[in-house]
């Protein structure tokens, strides 16, 4: 495991540089235990800042969901949600491969990578898809 | 942490409000600066007069230093705190704070903004911002700023309390129908609940018609010492109680996106007020969706956590109804220009003034202010009252 402090970079740029390699990575506290997101130099529910690295299951469970309206030529409608991980922390990332407004609160999803624009970005698509 | 002795120290002596809706021409320095001008005239105070002052700006972050240029004023106490649409409700504890140490003795709170007509779009100050102030893990994901954070908070109450949006919908109509007994509301048309629900969709489950309005306009009142206020041109408004929180900037790292930090700043100002909620007369919370209202009576202890559709419904906030909330308009019909907090202190101080004309809560001696930042990030509750109330 990839202890924070070892690094010779911060948090975020750790996190991206992972995530370009195709890992989606977070943080979890070595002395309350508990799971962090996003990455950060202390631990926000202990003050530890002895956070170590590692791969969450990347299951997770919607929290909430929302669909941005957009218009056909301008790329068409997009969900944008909530993601509670297993693991505990919450993140946003978009749900796809079905409408963005079949997506439902309490629906289990999968993390997965892809790329958008110039960088990789964690998304979700249903569990068991 | 409750200092019971500043409860009634200051009270707000003048109000003032300048290029409500649109403001051709004019530049957000301008319309503050007569929005200011006004204040201290309405206090009977001349600029002279004012040694302490408090503003912020969403674009500029030394905007203070040109309003203190454009003024003329040399003062001793300044605080350009900026914690998004709250800030000019957070701005009373410092300013009362350095009132009563004697640091100095008339604060003028101020904002103005021409969003509407600025040729610098929301759109481009958002991509700049973007830069500026990153936020790199939900920025990758477009959601519309603030408008989905909003919606994702909508959404959950939705689902865990099963509010619905016709529920959103009565809080939309209700400040419709304020705005209608308001000369100076921005959109003073009919609406009904079917046209909110008609309305275009922007961010499920928000419509257009769920979200605040883009506007000019630009407000200011004067803070002073209670000794001074009694004597002074207009009826006082003394501060009460005032207490700011914040527990998270996005709304992916709000812990129950259904509770807001207001629970605590709504507690703190209560108890430094010494009333409850149900003493209150008037309510102005900042609307800049319809969940806003909804969340905010909630967590001041209106009603239960869970409860607030049902509450605003049947016309219950709107004229008329059980608890008079959002006056003006609000941000949603009213007057809403990038930053909204200053025209809510702004409408309670004219309500408890009692000049309200005929959108006038008789009799109204307790008012709560309640601001909101970012995307329910900051939280900054005001309890306001005549001198019957001290």
């Amino acid at each position: 495991m990839t202890q924070n402090k070892s690094l010779s970079v911060g948090a975020e740029k750790h996190y991206h540089d992972q995530l370009a390699q195709g890992n989606f990575l977070i943080q979890r506290c070595n002395d309350c235990s508990k799971s962090i997101f996003f990455p950060r130099m202390v631990c926000p529910h202990c003050g530890s800042d002895e956070l170590e690295w590692y791969a969450p299951s990347g299951k997770g469970t919607v929290y909430s969901t929302t669909v941005v309206r957009r218009k056909p030529e301008a790329g068409g409608d997009y969900n944008v949600a909530l993601i509670d991980l297993d693991e505990g922390p919450r993140m946003m990332g978009h749900v796809e491969g079905i409408e963005p407004d079949a997506v439902k609160i309490g629906q289990k999803v999968q993390a997965g990578i892809r790329q958008s624009a110039d960088q990789n970005i964690v998304i979700f698509t249903p569990a068991g898809a | 942490m409750i200092d019971k002795k500043l409860r009634g120290a200051a009270a707000v002596v003048g109000v003032g409000q300048a290029g409500i809706g649109m403001a051709t021409g004019y530049t957000e320095m301008e319309i503050l600066i007569q929005a200011a001008k006004r204040a201290v005239d309405d206090a009977g105070l001349t600029m002279q007069d004012i040694d302490g002052i408090a503003t912020a700006s969403v674009a500029s972050t030394m905007w203070v230093m040109p309003v203190i240029e454009h003024l003329g004023i040399r003062p001793t106490f300044i605080d350009s705190t900026m914690i998004g649409g709250s800030s000019f409700v957070a701005h009373l504890m410092p300013a009362i704070q350095a009132l009563e140490s004697g640091q100095c003795n008339a604060v003028l709170v101020c904002y103005g903004s021409t969003q509407r007509t600025s040729t610098l779009s929301r759109s481009a100050i958002g991509n700049m911002r973007k830069q500026m102030d990153p936020q790199p893990y939900e920025n990758p994901y477009n959601p519309l700023s603030p408008l989905s954070s909003y919606a994702l908070a909508a959404a959950r109450h939705m689902h865990q309390y099963g509010t619905t949006r016709e529920n959103l919908a009565e809080v939309a109509v209700a400040a419709r129908k304020w705005a209608q007994l308001n000369p100076e509301a921005t959109m003073r048309d009919p609406l009904s609940i079917e046209d909110v629900l008609s309305s275009k969709m922007v961010s499920d489950p928000l419509t257009v018609r769920d979200c605040c309005l883009v506007t000019d306009g630009a407000g200011a009142f004067v803070l002073v010492r209670a000794d001074r206020a009694k004597n002074m041109k207009q009826k006082p408004v003394y501060v009460l109680g005032n207490s700011t929180a914040c527990w998270n900037r996005q709304i992916s790292s709000m812990h129950d996106l259904t509770v807001t930090a207001a629970q605590q700043s709504g507690k703190i100002a209560f108890e430094m007020a010494q009333v409850k909620p149900a003493d209150i007369d008037v309510v102005e919370v900042y609307d800049a969706f319809t969940i806003n209202t909804i969340l905010f009576l909630e967590d001041l202890g209106f009603c239960k956590k869970g409860e607030g559709g049902a509450f605003v419904s049947n016309g219950n906030i709107a004229p008329g109804g059980i608890l008079p909330v959002n006056t003006n308009g609000g941000g949603l019909s009213c007057v809403h220009p990038g930053m909204y907090g200053i025209f809510i202190l702004i409408e309670a101080v004219r309500q408890l003034r009692g000049s309200c004309g005929e959108r006038q809560v008789n009799g109204a001696q307790l008012a709560v202010v309640h601001g909101n930042g970012g995307t329910l990030s900051s939280q900054s509750t005001a309890i306001l009252g005549t001198a019957e109330t001290l």
